[in-house]
């Protein structure tokens, strides 16, 4: 049972699926002229709302829901998160680059149920090939007429523009983004207010992910209902899985949630490479809290997989086996947020660093046996109570995010840890 | 904005901290709302003054949400009914103590060595919170160390807890965008642009406003411990604003002036000349002892000799042969007595203390309606028709920045560019001398200037008023005076420039004026004042320059200069030196040997600010106290002191006892301080002063502008003198920190001008055939003006006429 939404068309057409002639000759297009030929905004955003799509970014926040937070106040924008850095992540580079049109129909449809105008779409600068493929299908959509002024003779008008992120993973947090966008520092911005009631340039802003907005032409050609028909009931809808790591078979897969994690691990991605035993996996892009081989009957919806402490988050899998070094894994993972913190908040901008030096120094050698309950009390500071979803003492949860390693190698593999730390095996031994 | 607080405290919100229901006004932050109940949440970003960036993160406390308790920072909540928090909770501690650890861990333990130590929330928090032990064992962060970010500031990065308050209040408050923080994560560091300098007419706040010892100033850095300072609650006498200060001293020196909260006039903010310019006090340069004339330089004499001296030389000329020129930076206690000795005892009407610089004395004091500074922060237009607001009330300056963030519109109408001129809404410039002209289009709405009158004749304004430069003539001021009376309230706020003017034009030193606000002309007002003080002339007297003309044709004789130096700051130099070179006798009371002390007969040194108690009054009527924090130098007095021993010598007492006396006789004798007696200012007002007449109080003298249809000129060149905040003036020049912030010289020119002359940038120009400048070719000038600086030793002699000769200097090679 494949059942795809997403990637129909870069599946049956892979060498040029990105074009419009290869988009218009699939059916591209048709929902949008129909939609602005004979129906109503509201009309296009109940089929959204009743599609009951979680936002594929990470939060996993309901599209029509946000949608509904919308303050009635022109001009108001739209903002599409292409920033994609998730370590991990790589499913909406996919989207970008093969399928630039269904996003860019998306995109009118949402901007026609919102009432919107301006749109942009803010592009991870390390995706080059993903802006010029999305440059192009938009000067093709205005050319043919489905952006600019008074598409496909309805009335409606909009304009999109792209714009380049300079490298920073913070800029994937919706404020940040926003900031950037507007030429500031890319720094989370304290909510309230939210996007939605003063966002891009102080004004009502919807910002919503590559992969949810990909699926709106469906959901409006289709029905609210039959997407939300598909899988379990509040995961509703496929979902692109970036699995990655010591699995065979790597690689983007659009699947339907409620299979089991041994489904995707063992049977999409083909099982552990060169015979290995599965040691741990991370379920949902960096910032999530690991699972080890005794959650692999639990299924792949977002409501199991919070159950168990952790997210679904972006959809990233990364799946490492026994040779793995749990200590350096968690190493590597802390000096990325050390390194992409913006620095506004005291915790964050100190205690990765700090998380980051402790570790270093257990990976040299140099490990105090007091450093476990330092690096749990570090992160217990960065993140109260250490749970999930994060208790913060941040504005951002890109701290918190950085505690998450932490917190799977002390649960899962503390006498891992120990061993790394002279003073324990004095003690064991 | 009394009846604004009023009505806010109306509406109140019960909120729970720490279990206990407390009553709370609406709308304010939770940290704010806490400390008004005496729970003081730690903190470092949050600033009252500043708007909330949540940063810091030490102010976490938990607050009851739908999803249970949540840690929220308390610097960006706002307080709302049924709120329920915690401030003490485990969570909370842990949390605060948390955060603390973070921001030490990088931190120098170098307090000894710091200037911030002692004063220092994160050493007291520290203290009082902190382990005794770190458990940081890695190498600290660092940075090169110190790294000047200004001229007066320098920035040790090391220190720094990246609260954002210094980015905030150059970039919010100050509108000097200069510094921010670069690079990010645990690299993220506070730093000016390359090659830009924090150059700001504000910086000293950043070093005020810094929560450690980051920021310092170059003035203060390593001369002083906190717990060595003497405080002393003043107001800066700088401009006539009159923003609060703390003066801190130790070992007989100012070595820091701090700004002090007074919503009503400063918010706490300095300029840099009100904070960095006290070194004048302690300069080399000062006159110490009362000098005598011999021949061409001074002899020293006692006190008991120059008294001597001063009484028998005025004595001996008849009363209205005598004049005083100056007492605008002197106390109200001061001028008081000056004026009373001037009209009393030597028996002359010939009083004054502009110098043909500022406005007619009854529109400055009299002005009606007059609003207040506090105005500004609900009204919906203000409008500036005068001087340059940053260069000469700079702390206006930003109270006009505030009320255009609160979203007041702003009308700046000048001869030349303002530093307000990116904020306004309307920037209208006419050409030096030509204003009325401008004012009949703006009064009619006509062409251009549609737009302006409409934003002015919808809703509320605030009109700031004065001479845009001393080169202006002063009846236009009173045009726009006029042009504005018939706009929506509040009112008009006069502007002058100079210490305490309006406070000597209030204590009579004005050839029309009487104390209190009563003319000369009101027979009833004169004649009470005269039953108190005895005998003296009727009518009028002459004006400065009026004095001064008479001094030169011989009509009058003698002068007496009372911190005034009418060589450099009257309009017309040539005929100052003239005229005191003409006196018989010259008495003059200063700090300094000024161009126009050095031609007195008899220099006495007088205390200045910071060595004198009294009260002053600002532009908006407002009296506050001005403290002693040091003794004079050397044998420096007060003039109420000398004035009265010299009327003693004379025969006559000014029971001028001391400085209370004096305050007490002008509160039952000057009609408009009725009331203001020391008890009142020390009891009644909070420390912030009270606004003449008091309620409930008359004033005899209302005055009502009319417009003086000042004529244009039409010459070919016409004069701008520019004024900055940094001059030739003693306050700047004696004080090292800021005296080299002087810009350079030059005769700005608009392009058609500079090219119909033939002449282009750098090339030399005479100015009045006096002078010769540089060119700078500036499209902000407009055609037919000529833009140059006042009171600069490069322009000295300059005569401020309206119209101006501009040549080319041919050099011949």
């Amino acid at each position: 049972m494949t059942t795809r939404i997403l990637t129909t068309r870069m599946e049956e057409h892979p060498s040029d699926s990105n074009s419009m002639a290869r988009y218009l000759d699939t059916g591209g297009y048709a929902t949008l002229r129909h939609a602005l030929a004979s129906l109503s905004p509201e009309q296009v955003a109940s089929e959204v709302k009743a599609s009951n799509l979680r936002g594929r970014g990470g939060a996993g926040f309901p599209m029509g829901v946000k949608w509904g937070f919308l303050a009635d106040s022109d001009p108001k924008y739209l903002v599409i998160n292409a920033d994609e850095s998730e370590p991990g992540t790589f499913k909406d580079r996919q989207l970008l680059e093969r399928d630039p049109h269904q996003l860019v129909e998306g995109i009118v449809l949402s901007s026609f149920a919102l009432g919107i105008h301006r749109a942009f779409i803010y592009i991870r600068g390390e995706y080059p090939k993903a802006a010029r493929r999305v440059q192009q299908a938009i000067e093709e959509a205005f050319e043919a007429g489905y952006l600019g002024a008074d598409i496909c003779g309805s009335g409606f008008s909009l304009d999109v523009s792209i714009h380049l992120g300079g490298g920073a993973y913070i800029c994937g947090e919706e404020t940040a983004l926003l900031n950037s966008l507007e030429g500031r520092r890319g720094e989370p911005r304290l909510k309230p207010p939210f996007p939605a009631v003063a966002g891009l340039y102080s004004r009502p802003t919807i910002v919503n992910n590559v992969e949810s907005l990909s699926n709106v032409p469906w959901i409006v050609a289709n029905g609210g209902t039959a997407y939300s028909s598909i899988g379990p009931e509040r995961s509703a809808g496929t979902r692109m899985f970036s699995l990655s790591g010591h699995v065979k078979k790597p690689g983007n897969y659009e699947i339907v949630m409620g299979m089991s994690w041994r489904d995707l691990i063992y049977g999409i991605g083909g099982g552990i490479r060169d015979g290995n035993e599965l040691k741990t996996w991370i379920p949902g892009g960096a910032s999530a809290p690991w699972l080890v081989p005794e959650h692999l009957d639990t299924p792949l919806t977002i409501d199991d997989v919070t159950a168990l402490g952790t997210m679904l988050g972006s959809g990233a899998v990364v799946v490492m086996d026994q040779t793995t070094d749990v200590v350096a894994a968690a190493h590597s993972i802390v000096r990325f947020f050390a390194h992409e913190s913006c620095g506004q908040c005291t915790p964050c901008r100190e205690g990765t660093r700090w998380l980051q030096d402790i570790l270093e120094r257990i990976l040299d050698g140099s490990g105090r046996p007091s450093d476990i309950d330092l690096l749990l009390d570090v992160s217990d500071n960065i993140s109260p109570g250490l749970t999930w979803p994060p208790a913060m003492t941040t504005i951002c949860p890109l701290g918190p995010s950085a505690t998450a390693p932490i917190v799977s190698i002390t649960k899962y593999f503390l006498d891992e840890v120990k061993a790394k730390i002279d003073g324990f095996e004095v003690a064991v031994g | 904005m009394a009846d604004a607080t009023r009505t806010a405290a109306e509406n109140l919100v019960t909120i729970t901290i720490n279990g206990i229901d407390h009553s709370v006004r609406a709308g304010q932050r939770l940290i704010t709302a806490a400390e008004g109940i005496g729970d003081y949440i730690p903190r470092f970003c949050h600033h009252d003054k500043l708007e909330p960036v949540g940063k810091c993160r030490m102010c976490l406390v938990e607050v009851e949400g739908p999803r249970g308790k949540q840690l929220v920072p308390s610097c960006t909540m706002i307080v709302n009914e049924g709120m329920v928090v915690d401030t003490e909770s485990v969570v909370v501690k842990k949390a605060q103590e948390g955060v603390l650890e973070f921001l030490l861990i990088n931190h120098p333990l170098d307090c000894s060595v710091c200037d911030k130590g002692g004063e220092c929330p994160l050493q007291d928090q520290t203290y009082a919170h902190g382990p005794g032990e770190s458990r940081f064992i890695e190498t600290k962060r660092t940075f090169k160390k110190p790294i000047p970010i200004s001229d007066v500031v320098l920035l040790d990065r090391e220190r720094c807890v990246l609260c954002d308050r210094c980015v905030r209040v150059a970039d919010d408050i100050a509108g000097d965008p200069l510094i921010t923080f670069n690079e990010r994560g645990n690299s993220t560091q506070i730093l000016t642009f390359p090659n830009e300098p924090f150059s700001s007419y504000f910086s000293g706040n950043t070093v005020q406003v810094c929560p450690v010892g980051a920021l310092t100033s170059v003035d203060y850095r390593f001369r002083a411990r906190p717990w060595d300072l003497e405080k002393v609650s003043s107001v800066s006498l700088r401009d006539t604003m009159h923003s609060s200060v703390e003066i801190h001293t130790t070992r007989g020196k100012v070595v820091r002036v701090y700004g002090a909260d007074n919503d009503h006039v400063n918010d706490g903010w300095l300029s840099d000349k009100d904070r960095f310019s006290f070194a004048t006090l302690h300069s080399e340069d000062r006159v110490t002892t009362p000098l005598v004339r011999n021949g061409d330089s001074f002899d020293k004499i006692s006190w008991p000799e120059a008294i001597e001296m001063v009484a028998s030389r005025l004595g001996a000329f008849l009363g209205q042969e005598v004049g005083s020129i100056g007492g605008a930076n002197s106390t109200n206690e001061e001028a008081y007595t000056l004026g009373k000795f001037m009209r009393s005892v030597v028996g002359t009407p010939h009083i004054d203390a502009q110098v043909g610089d500022g406005l007619k004395p009854h529109l400055a004091a009299a002005v009606t309606p007059r609003a207040l500074i506090q105005d500004l922060e609900s009204v919906s237009t203000v409008f500036v028709w005068g001087p340059d607001l940053k260069e000469t009330l700079p702390v206006m300056y930003l109270r006009v920045r505030k009320a255009v963030r609160n979203g007041a519109k702003l009308v700046v109408i000048h001869p030349a560019s303002t530093g307000l001129d990116s904020i306004a809404t309307h920037v209208v410039r006419y050409r030096a001398g030509s204003g009325q002209d401008t004012l009949r289009k703006l009064a009619s709405g006509e062409g251009e200037l549609a737009g302006v009158a409409e934003t002015l004749a919808s809703g509320s304004v605030v009109t700031l008023f004065g001479r845009a430069s001393i080169a202006e003539d002063p009846g236009l001021a009173e045009s726009v005076a006029a042009y504005a009376r018939g706009l929506d309230g509040p009112g008009l706020i006069p502007l002058l420039g100079r210490g305490n003017t309006f406070g000597a034009l209030d204590m009579g030193l004005a050839p029309n004026l009487l104390p209190g606000r009563v003319s000369t002309s009101d027979e009833k007002g004169s004649s009470s004042i005269e039953d108190a003080w005895g005998l003296m002339p009727v009518g009028a007297g002459r004006d400065s320059m009026g004095m001064l003309a008479a001094l030169r044709s011989g009509d009058m004789k003698a002068l007496v200069l009372v911190g005034s130096d009418p060589v450099r700051d009257c309009p017309d130099p040539g005929l100052a030196v003239e005229a005191l070179e003409a006196a018989d006798f010259v008495v003059a009371f200063d700090a300094f040997l000024t161009d126009s002390s050095r031609l007195a007969d008899l220099v006495l040194p007088a205390a200045v600010w910071g060595e004198v108690d009294g009260t002053v009054t600002n532009l908006e009527g407002r009296v506050q106290a001005v403290k002693r924090a040091l003794p004079p130098r050397g044998q420096a007095q007060s003039i109420m002191g000398a004035l009265s021993d010299i009327a003693f010598a004379m025969g006559a007492d000014l029971k001028a006892f001391d400085v209370a006396t004096v305050t007490k006789e002008i509160s039952t004798l000057a009609p408009a301080y009725e009331g203001v007696t020391p008890d009142y200012l020390t009891f009644e007002t909070d420390g912030t002063g009270v606004v003449v007449p008091m309620d409930g109080v008359a004033q005899p003298l209302g005055y009502i502008p009319t417009d003086m249809s000042v004529p244009i000129v039409t010459d070919r060149f016409t004069l701008h003198l520019a004024a900055s905040l940094y001059d030739d003036g003693v306050t700047t020049r004696n004080a090292p920190s800021i005296s080299g912030l002087v810009p350079k010289a030059v005769a700005r020119l608009n392009p058609k001008d500079a090219s119909l002359l033939a002449v282009s940038q750098d090339s030399v120009v005479t100015i009045a055939d006096v002078l010769e400048l540089p060119v700078a070719v500036d499209s902000t000038v407009v055609q037919g003006s000529v833009v140059v600086p006042f009171n600069h030793a490069a322009t000295k002699g300059l005569s401020a006429t309206a119209a101006v000769a501009v040549a080319a200097v041919r050099s011949e090679i």
